[in-house]
């Protein structure tokens, strides 16, 4: 049911899977997000998104997280993400690694199963802001834009929350 | 065992059939569970857990005109959170909080956990869990909102400790289940604290909802049945439907902590306690009636030509003949442990929500403390005021009509 037209995320796709460590390369996706002008209108609510939350930050790295809700028959990709509060935002798993818990962009990126959902949540599979340049309050309402592979982009509001636990964001990327 | 099922028993065992066939028919949230002893004996286990697991399902609404948790049946436990905006929490900065604690409130109550949730399998289980909101003082000139509340008068009485009194912001928690009632607070202060400090707790308990009929007045820890007369016409007494628009809807709740000095009331005799008040202890009913819900006859005297129910008797004192200007009273006990010497901590959180703290609550303190014989053995020791919004519809937040 997708058509070709949105080969240029074919290779953000790949810019992604090339990535290596947490935060040690840039990434050049967060700027390539189609308009929805350029997508067809019944792909729209082909992905949802449910109880979206970013954890609250002064400045620095954070996560954002929810439900990704999957209303068709065919498995759905995100590839990539983007919100004006983070230049750059990378799609993270937290893997076991030496005996230790570590994240890293995840290749593929997140794949909502058809007619199925995928929880991004503290601890596993999550939105990884990267450099956030202003606080993010509590109750603040933050924009993001995740791009899907050969679909339209889903766009969201996730709120601030606070939230003592999802440390791994900030221990690995601090020593990058 | 099996010998041990008395004639009793059965018949009790019996009773219970309509009693659960109300569960489904009715809804959950008044349900009138069968009495333990019966079931162990009349029936299999299942039978047993029941009524149990139903009130623990049990749902109160939380969007609608009004806040929950006033009109609702009283739950048997409950938590009152004093919270003081920290310095720079401006309007902005209130509608954010007000925004999550509503998120909060509006899944919590509805048996699903809050966003973000460390420990969502608390949340399974509501136990007709409702969270209301007040808005003090201090709220309304952090937002730079002319404030229609203020803090009561000194009265004569009062022994008020900062530690009970005050507050910008209340948030009330009540269920039948302690442990809901914890995990809610729990959720509410980890929200709330970027935005307030806490300034006071006050924990408090009435009979459980497995102990006593629904609709029954509450008993305080002095005996005596605490809440009987209560306004029928909520819109008249509680609900206000004038002034600003965006009250309307809403009410006023005073909230004092009463201590009691059981020590001494321990050396009170039944009649004399019942003299005190004016009411029997173990029916509830005036002096010059047989049941709880006789009309008090005020103008009755005795042989020696002096009143029944005496002068300075409490219900004499706090009697409002207009059924329209009585306040609603939602009262918890409280115990706070015994000290070394066996004394103990003990009172009531006395809660009471009405359109008009002046025309109803003050006139009547007034007078009670002016002269009124339990004040001998009981203390305010603690005073809050606050004005409670109006409900708010699917999507909305407590406070959207002042503050958005």
């Amino acid at each position: 049911m997708f058509s070709h037209r949105f080969s240029r995320h074919v290779l953000i796709l790949a810019a992604v899977a090339a990535l290596g460590a947490c935060g040690s390369q840039p990434t050049a996706q967060t700027t390539t997000a189609p308009t929805g002008a350029a997508t067809p209108a019944a792909a729209g609510s082909a992905l949802t998104i449910t109880d979206p939350w970013v954890k609250t930050t002064k400045m620095g790295m954070t996560a954002a997280f929810g439900t990704l809700v999957n209303t068709t028959d065919a498995d759905i990709a995100v590839v990539a993400g983007t919100s004006p509060l983070s230049p750059k935002i990378e799609l993270h798993e937290v893997v076991e690694s030496g005996g230790k818990m570590v994240m890293r962009p995840k290749e593929g990126g997140f794949v909502v199963p058809a007619r199925g959902t995928h929880e991004l949540r503290p601890g596993g599979d999550h939105i990884m802001l990267m450099g956030v340049t202003e606080e993010v309050k509590p109750g603040a309402r933050i924009p993001f834009t995740l791009t899907v592979k050969d679909g339209s982009p889903l766009e969201f509001t996730a709120v601030g929350k606070d939230f003592a636990g999802a440390k791994e964001d900030y221990q690995h990327g601090a020593g990058h | 065992m099996a010998s041990g099922i008395s004639r009793r028993a059965l018949l009790a065992g019996g009773a219970t059939l309509p009693v659960a066939g109300g569960l489904t028919r009715d809804g959950a949230s008044t349900v009138t569970p069968a009495k333990p002893t019966a079931m162990h004996t009349t029936g299999p286990a299942a039978t047993h857990t029941e009524p149990t697991a139903v009130s623990a399902r049990a749902v109160e609404p939380f969007d609608g005109a009004h806040q929950a948790g006033i009109a609702t049946e009283p739950q048997a436990h409950a938590v009152f959170l004093g919270l003081d905006l920290r310095p720079g929490s401006d309007k902005e900065a209130i509608v954010r909080l007000l925004q999550l604690l509503t998120d909060d409130a509006r899944r919590l109550t509805q048996g699903r956990p809050a966003l973000a949730d460390t420990e969502p399998e608390l949340a399974a289980d509501p136990a007709r869990l409702t969270i209301t909101f007040g808005f003090g003082p201090g709220l309304f000139a952090s937002a730079g909102v002319k404030s229609p509340v203020a803090a009561l008068p000194a009265f004569s009485i009062d022994r008020l400790d900062r530690r009970w009194s005050g507050g910008d912001l209340l948030v009330q928690v009540c269920a039948d289940d302690p442990v809901t009632v914890a995990h809610a607070l729990r959720m509410v202060v980890k929200d709330a604290r970027s935005f307030a400090r806490v300034r006071w707790t006050q924990r408090g308990f009435r009979r459980s909802a497995h102990a006593h009929s629904p609709g029954t007045t509450q008993r305080n820890l002095m005996g005596q049945l605490d809440g009987t007369v209560n306004p029928a016409d909520l819109d008249r007494a509680v609900w206000i439907s004038e002034g600003p628009e965006w009250l309307r809807g809403g009410t006023t709740l005073v909230l004092r902590r009463i201590r009691m000095n059981l020590e001494t009331w321990d050396a009170a005799d039944r009649v004399a306690r019942e003299f005190t008040i004016g009411r029997r202890l173990d029916t509830g009913a005036p002096l010059t009636g047989r049941a709880e819900r006789d009309e008090p006859d005020f103008s009755r005297l005795n042989r020696l030509g002096f009143p029944v129910i005496p002068e300075y008797a409490h219900i004499r004192r706090a009697r409002v003949n207009d059924p329209g200007q009585r306040i609603l009273r939602r009262p918890y006990n409280y115990d706070e442990g015994v000290a070394a010497d066996g004394s103990s901590d003990s009172g009531l959180i006395f809660v009471s929500y009405q359109a008009d703290i002046g025309r109803q609550f003050i006139p009547v303190q007034r007078r009670l403390a002016e002269g009124d014989l339990l004040n001998e053995w009981i203390t305010p020791v603690g005073s809050a005021v606050f004005a409670v919004p109006p409900g708010c519809a699917p999507g909305g937040w407590i406070g959207d009509r002042l503050l958005a």
